[in-house]
């Protein structure tokens, strides 16, 4: 052997930043905001210990299934532009070994939540993990144009969990608010990626809605899914998890969100070529900061309840 | 040609060695922590199982 080919078979040794970069930071980024959300919206308080502890196995579970996604996906991401660099596809992280730390991820999150917590706390995660790994990433990404409408449910559970963390309880309206805002915020945000990040998902025959149904189909679906997400926000508002911050920022938010989706919808392709997918892209970038904002807002009427702000 | 003592790949792979060992080391920090707060908690019980004895020798004159 040369000293040729060890420099290249070491430049694929794996580092623990290609062991990190399996588990989607940038999703556990949001799993664990919405979920501390979730957590702190409740009205029972968490010992901080109890509630680290319980955050940090919540997202290593979420780590786990963008693992063992990525596992599964393997093939597309080699494809795509936008994934071609993931540990796998870039040769760094065998797929096995991707698979094999999804699932000892998967069980030591599942089990130390269910501890530290509580046994309704693990199950859901559990669920979690299987709904996204199985339904969604098995079944309906390659089988149906609705696969982002129903996987953005299994990206929707985190404050469900947060709040269970604290509450042991699932059968109340405000935890499942929340879901629904993540549930219903997730269909424009990816298809509004979709429209610029075109010929990503077509060389990957992944059926998005822009492949299957039209790239006008697709903006009259981001309307469509905007305008029942604005009712659902701005009526969060008059709710538990409400208050006079939270209205405020849903309805600036909403009204630019509202706003940025009839630009799309008004649009054709021939304007889109003009501008480089202008308003597309800024309505991406506003979704982040939607999202962003609105659990924020929930957080500051948590936070300001105990001063006798907070709420209505 | 004489041998490096210390090649690039036992560098890389020193690395991920120590980052693996510093998680184990926290998790067992973590896992201690987290049991010491559940049993110093006022919410804390002992199973009931311990509580009503079970797994206690009972002498032979007693149990008859």
């Amino acid at each position: 052997m040369t000293d040729v080919t060890n420099v290249q078979s070491f430049e694929n040794e794996p580092q623990l930043g290609d062991y990190y970069a399996l588990l989607k930071p940038r999703v556990m980024q949001l799993v664990v905001f919405t979920a501390v959300v979730g957590m702190l919206a409740a009205p029972v308080a968490v010992n901080p210990v109890i509630g680290f502890a319980s955050i940090l196995f919540l997202a290593i579970g979420a780590g786990a299934s963008g693992a063992l996604n990525m596992w599964w996906d393997a093939d597309i991401d080699a494809i795509m532009k936008r994934t071609a660099k993931r540990p796998i596809p870039a040769g760094k992280v065998t797929a096995q070994s991707a698979m094999y730390l999804g699932v000892a991820l998967s069980g030591l999150s599942v089990m130390m939540l269910s501890l530290s917590a509580n046994l309704l706390a693990g199950f859901m995660l559990a669920f979690t993990i299987f709904f996204y790994v199985v339904p969604y990433s098995m079944w309906l990404k390659r089988s149906t144009p609705q696969n982002i409408v129903i996987g953005g449910a299994a990206g929707a559970f985190p404050p469900v969990i947060g709040w269970i963390i604290a509450t042991g309880d699932i059968l109340v309206l405000e935890p499942w608010l929340m879901f629904a805002l993540i549930f219903m915020w997730t269909p424009p945000h990816f298809w509004a990626l979709a429209l610029f990040m075109r010929n990503d998902y077509d060389d990957a025959k992944v059926p998005m809605l822009t492949v299957t149904h039209g790239r006008r189909s697709t903006r009259n679906h981001i309307l469509a899914y905007t305008v029942l997400l604005v009712v659902l926000a701005v009526g969060t508002a008059f709710t538990g998890v409400g208050g006079w911050v939270y209205l405020t920022t849903a309805v600036v938010l909403n009204a630019l969100f509202l706003k940025g989706a009839y630009d799309i919808w008004k649009r054709d392709e021939e304007m889109c070529e003009v501008d480089n997918f202008a308003v597309e892209r800024k309505f991406f970038r506003l979704s982040l900061w939607y999202l962003f904002a609105h659990f924020l807002a929930i957080l500051a009427e948590a936070a300001l309840k105990p001063i006798g702000f907070g709420g209505w | 040609m004489a041998l490096r003592p210390e090649h690039e790949i036992h560098t890389r792979r020193k690395s991920l060695n120590i980052g693996v060992g510093l998680m184990l080391g926290s998790f067992v920090l973590l896992v201690m922590l987290l049991t010491y707060t559940k049993i110093t908690s006022a919410e804390f019980q002992i199973p009931a199982s311990a509580a009503k004895g079970v797994g206690q020798q009972i002498p032979v004159e007693e149990s008859n």
